[in-house]
């Protein structure tokens, strides 16, 4: 039983997808200005990561193995269409603002990568739950992300007033700087030095040490000149 | 059978592209009316919502009942007897003869191109005209704006604006869509005595004690081309390659 909630809850914080694996970094820059569509956004790709992963490991036995990537992006994209169609038919005004990155969840390393690298070797129910696994580990980052820019950029959150604008009367100055996509970036790095400062064995081995900086240019400091007068 | 056959391999993929394409053609189908509603009542609201008729009819609904839809021949100013539900604008942007190409001394909002029939909202209090409601659309700093201006019955008084789609900025551009900011525009005027279009968003606040406080209206800081584009695509509809024409004739036949 352990097991599988080691499946599902290993990808959260020690295998996070964009913290650790350093995928679906796209998304997470481009969406996060706001909470709200942050949030419609990591429960299409936890739907679609799931339910990918269980369909390929469904077939799996019987995907012939060179064109089997063909056969997952197959699978990903009628899902993807089918999200992006539900999300239009259900949520018109969330759907508007996600624009084209609904349909990008097709490119979303995080769900091909699962797909190649867990449900190709494991039954459904555990690839399921993968899956569902690494859209938390995604969510989590995203949500991160998005309350944070949401809270500095408009002090807001789900569009409820936090910090009082000036606009408004009050005294919180909105830093725009928050709401471009850049911010994302700093903010990711943050919260991976957090998480590997927690979890040390995250920390990449260095690819290759740093030399000593060429030491035989200057042996010995010369002796200062004796003339600098003493005070 | 041997998964890595030729006809394993031909079987699983036409297989796997005919039941997916089926599976998602039968829900696209299934959801197909749900999804134009919602674009219907999406577009109702922001036509209503630019005349602020939202709260005078309690629902968008009840104000549609009020509003007639009409298309209105740009040139002549006429209203023409082109079944309005058939009307789409992107359609008439590509048809040939149903646009015009705008040389650069005209084309003040950058559109490139203006259509020769537009669709005119126009709501009724009384039998008589109360608020004209006109697309308007032009370039921001991404992309064109498109929007509603909507007009109170003296053809000069603004009833309120509002863009269903742009591509601005989030929290600078974007912010044309700030109820606050939207709010400024009403009552706004447009045109001067000499019937210039002299209304425009300013850089910063307007001043209590400018001249023009009747035609200018506070910018958004940090999107000056945005707010540009605003006051441009103002000028161009207002003026006489946009609306002015169709205003003429509603004034003539007031009098």
């Amino acid at each position: 039983m352990s097991n599988y909630s080691e499946i599902l809850f290993r990808p959260v914080f020690k295998e996070n997808p964009i913290a650790l694996q350093m995928l679906g970094i796209c998304s997470a820059l481009a969406v996060t200005s706001k909470l709200y569509p942050t949030l419609i956004m990591c429960v299409a790709l936890t739907v679609t990561v799931s339910l990918s992963n269980f369909f390929i490991s469904m077939i799996r036995n019987i995907t012939p193995s060179n064109i089997r990537i063909i056969v997952q992006m197959t699978i990903i994209s009628s899902l993807v269409i089918l999200v992006d169609q539900a999300l239009k038919a259900y949520d018109y005004e969330t759907s508007k603002t996600l624009s084209v990155f609904v349909g990008l969840i097709i490119t979303n390393c995080i769900v091909m990568g699962r797909a190649e690298a867990f449900a190709m070797q494991n039954p459904p129910g555990v690839s399921f739950l993968d899956g569902f696994g690494n859209g938390l580990g995604y969510s989590v980052i995203l949500i991160i992300l998005g309350t944070i820019r949401e809270l500095f950029g408009t002090g807001t959150i789900l569009e409820y007033e936090i910090f009082p604008l000036v606009q408004n009367g009050g005294w919180y100055v909105p830093n725009n700087f928050f709401l471009l996509p850049p911010v994302s970036f700093i903010l990711i790095g943050l919260i991976i030095w957090a998480l590997r400062a927690w979890q040390r064995d995250q920390i990449e081995e260095p690819e290759f040490s740093m030399s000593k900086n060429s030491p035989e240019i200057i042996p010995n400091p010369p002796p200062a000149p004796s003339s600098k007068g003493s005070s | 059978m041997n998964k890595d056959s030729a006809l394993n391999i031909a079987f699983i993929g036409i297989g796997l592209c005919l039941l997916c394409s089926a599976i998602i053609s039968l829900i696209a189908i299934q959801l197909r009316s749900v999804q134009n509603e919602n674009v219907v009542k999406d577009m109702q609201k922001k036509i209503v919502s630019s005349a602020g008729l939202e709260l005078e009819y309690g629902s968008v609904e009840n104000a549609m009942m009020n509003i007639k839809t009409i298309v209105v021949d740009l040139d002549q100013g006429k209203i023409v007897d082109i079944n309005p539900n058939s009307y789409e604008l992107s359609k008439e942007l590509r048809e040939e003869g149903k646009y015009k190409f705008l040389s650069a001394e005209n084309d003040i909002a950058s559109i490139k191109k203006r259509e020769k029939y537009s669709k005119v909202f126009i709501e009724y209090k009384d039998d008589k005209i109360n608020t004209l409601i006109l697309p308007v659309r032009g370039y921001g700093l991404w992309g064109i704006l498109y929007g509603y201006l909507a007009i109170k019955s003296d053809f000069n008084t603004v009833a309120g604006l509002e863009f269903y789609e742009h591509k601005e900025t989030p929290g600078l551009g974007a912010e044309i869509d700030n109820p606050k900011w939207k709010a400024l525009w009403k009552g706004k005027k447009i045109y001067q005595e000499n019937g210039e279009v002299s209304l425009k968003v300013i850089k910063g606040n307007v001043l209590a004690s400018s001249d023009n406080i009747n035609y200018e209206v506070d910018g958004l800081s940090g999107a000056t081309l945005t707010c540009n584009g605003v006051t441009n695509l103002i000028a161009y509809w207002m003026g006489s390659d946009g609306f002015l024409n169709f205003i003429n004739n509603l004034r003539e036949l007031d009098v």
